[in-house]
């Protein structure tokens, strides 16, 4: 009996497994997303400076959460296909790419519209934000790459060395706003000294991050399931050909 | 280590008589520096402020546009075949071919950015620390893009994808050559910068050299 992980990489085995999860996985995305967005829209309270514009942080830091820890997925994901080759890391690495790409987008886009009006300007050069933008590239570059070469499986193995590579812009993006002296203000959450944001927004800021973590595992079991397929389509269409 | 300069002086004598790839490169950041001032207006202290970015940007360029010919003339005409069988390592290759591409792109774009900064009007002043700060930045920049150029072998239009990959990774070197220039254009010291720009290339020579002999590994299957 292999261990856990290596279990998972039997593909059948696997789809056995997703096929159980998603419903449970989309369901929990639907209801926490319903309920963070109702709560974080309509009965958070509004910051005392801020007013309302304070609502848009309820979807721009889950998003950029999620753009961080797709980046981390698909890095572990890629060293472990480049280290143990099993072809599922590929897959997955593959699926978790673009949805860390429109999660990377998303909080780039709510942080500019959040920033007109408190920042008074749609963007800054900042260093955070300056860092966010080197990970989109990074996801764009990785998605290129992939789907770059003749044959499916180098184009997996080229993306995953980039992948690998591309990890040392993670801790950049981190700590950016503590090393330089930013706009963008410092972590209030994951903080040695607790987090420095009352509970009535902490609650609805964390329901809505545990929503976009479950939609993010739905969005990438069915993305798997998507590659797994592309991959036996063009297995088979190759093993014709050259049958032909 | 005799083959490790064997290869280099191969690359270098390669790249300097193959068409004058060398002085291609360096017609290429001498014109685009140039272009500046017809883009952005022939004023000095506007020049002279954006100086070091404009000669940092160009000199990523400058190493970009010739990434394309680091890898593949070697493995069009089977050379790498014949490099990935000798006993010297994959890894020490790689090192090698980056240096050779540092010594044809980035060292004379060192030595001359101290015309082109004169020529934007950058304080006397700030020269020496943007001359440092691209001999310390620029062999960061073709170790990088030796991993990218090695990662596209055989890929559908490799080089712009090739630039797509790298530039992002350059943004860190950039960030502190041109901060590094910019303390000294401010009176303070621009070692420190320099300093962390040293720390990313010594980061970047084993990361160039094991994400590079792989990619290289995986174009000669």
């Amino acid at each position: 009996m292999p261990s856990f992980p290596h279990s998972l990489a039997s593909p059948a085995r696997f789809r056995r497994l997703s096929r159980r999860v998603l419903p449970w996985a989309s369901a929990l995305a639907a209801g926490l997303l319903g309920v963070g967005l109702v709560w974080a829209l309509g009965f958070a309270p509004p910051d005392y400076q801020q007013g309302d514009t304070v609502r848009v942080m309820y979807i721009h830091v889950p998003a950029a959460w999620m753009a961080m820890l797709c980046y981390a997925v698909m890095a572990a994901l890629s060293a472990s296909f480049l280290v143990w080759k099993h072809q599922l890391a590929d897959l997955a690495a593959r699926a978790s790419a673009p949805i860390g790409a429109c999660f990377t987008a998303v909080a780039l886009i709510t942080g500019s519209l959040w920033g007109k009006p408190t920042w008074g300007a749609y963007w800054v050069w900042d260093a955070r934000l300056t860092s966010v933008l080197a990970l989109f590239f990074l996801y764009l570059g990785h998605m290129a790459l992939a789907g770059a070469f003749d044959d499916r499986e180098r184009g997996g193995r080229a993306a995953a060395i980039l992948a690998v590579v591309g990890a040392v812009n993670l801790p950049i993006v981190k700590f950016s706003v503590d090393w330089w002296n930013t706009l963008h203000q410092p972590a209030s959450v994951l903080r040695l000294d607790g987090p420095a944001i009352h509970g009535s927004m902490l609650w609805p800021l964390l329901t809505m991050a545990a929503g976009f973590a479950a939609f993010y595992v739905a969005v990438l079991l069915v993305r798997i399931d998507g590659e797994s397929a592309a991959r036996r389509v063009e297995v088979l269409t190759r093993r014709r050909a050259a049958g032909a | 280590m005799s083959a490790f300069w064997t290869l280099v002086r191969r690359d270098v004598t390669l790249a300097v008589r193959r068409g004058g790839e060398a002085a291609l490169t360096l017609g290429f950041f001498v014109v685009t520096v140039a272009l500046f001032p017809f883009g952005v207006g022939p004023d000095p202290a506007l020049l002279g402020r954006i100086a070091a970015g404009v000669v940092w940007v160009t000199a990523l360029l400058a190493a970009t546009v010739s990434l394309d010919r680091l890898f593949r003339p070697d493995l069009e005409d089977g050379s790498l075949d014949l490099l990935a069988l000798s006993p010297l390592p994959l890894e020490a290759a790689v090192l090698a071919k980056c240096l050779a591409h540092w010594l044809v792109t980035g060292l004379p774009v060192t030595l001359l950015s101290p015309l082109m900064a004169a020529m934007l009007r950058l304080d006397g002043a700030a020269h020496g620390p943007l001359a440092v700060s691209l001999a310390v930045g620029t062999p960061a920049l073709s170790l990088t893009g030796g991993i990218g150029a090695a990662l596209v072998l055989g890929a559908r239009r490799g080089g712009a994808l090739c630039g797509l990959l790298v530039l992002p990774l350059f943004i860190p070197v950039l960030v502190f050559g041109v901060s590094g220039v910019e303390a000294a254009q401010a009176g303070l010291p621009a070692l420190p910068h320099i300093l962390i720009e040293a720390a990313i290339l010594v980061a970047a020579v084993p990361l160039a050299a094991f994400a590079g002999a792989a990619a290289l590994r995986l174009a000669l299957e």
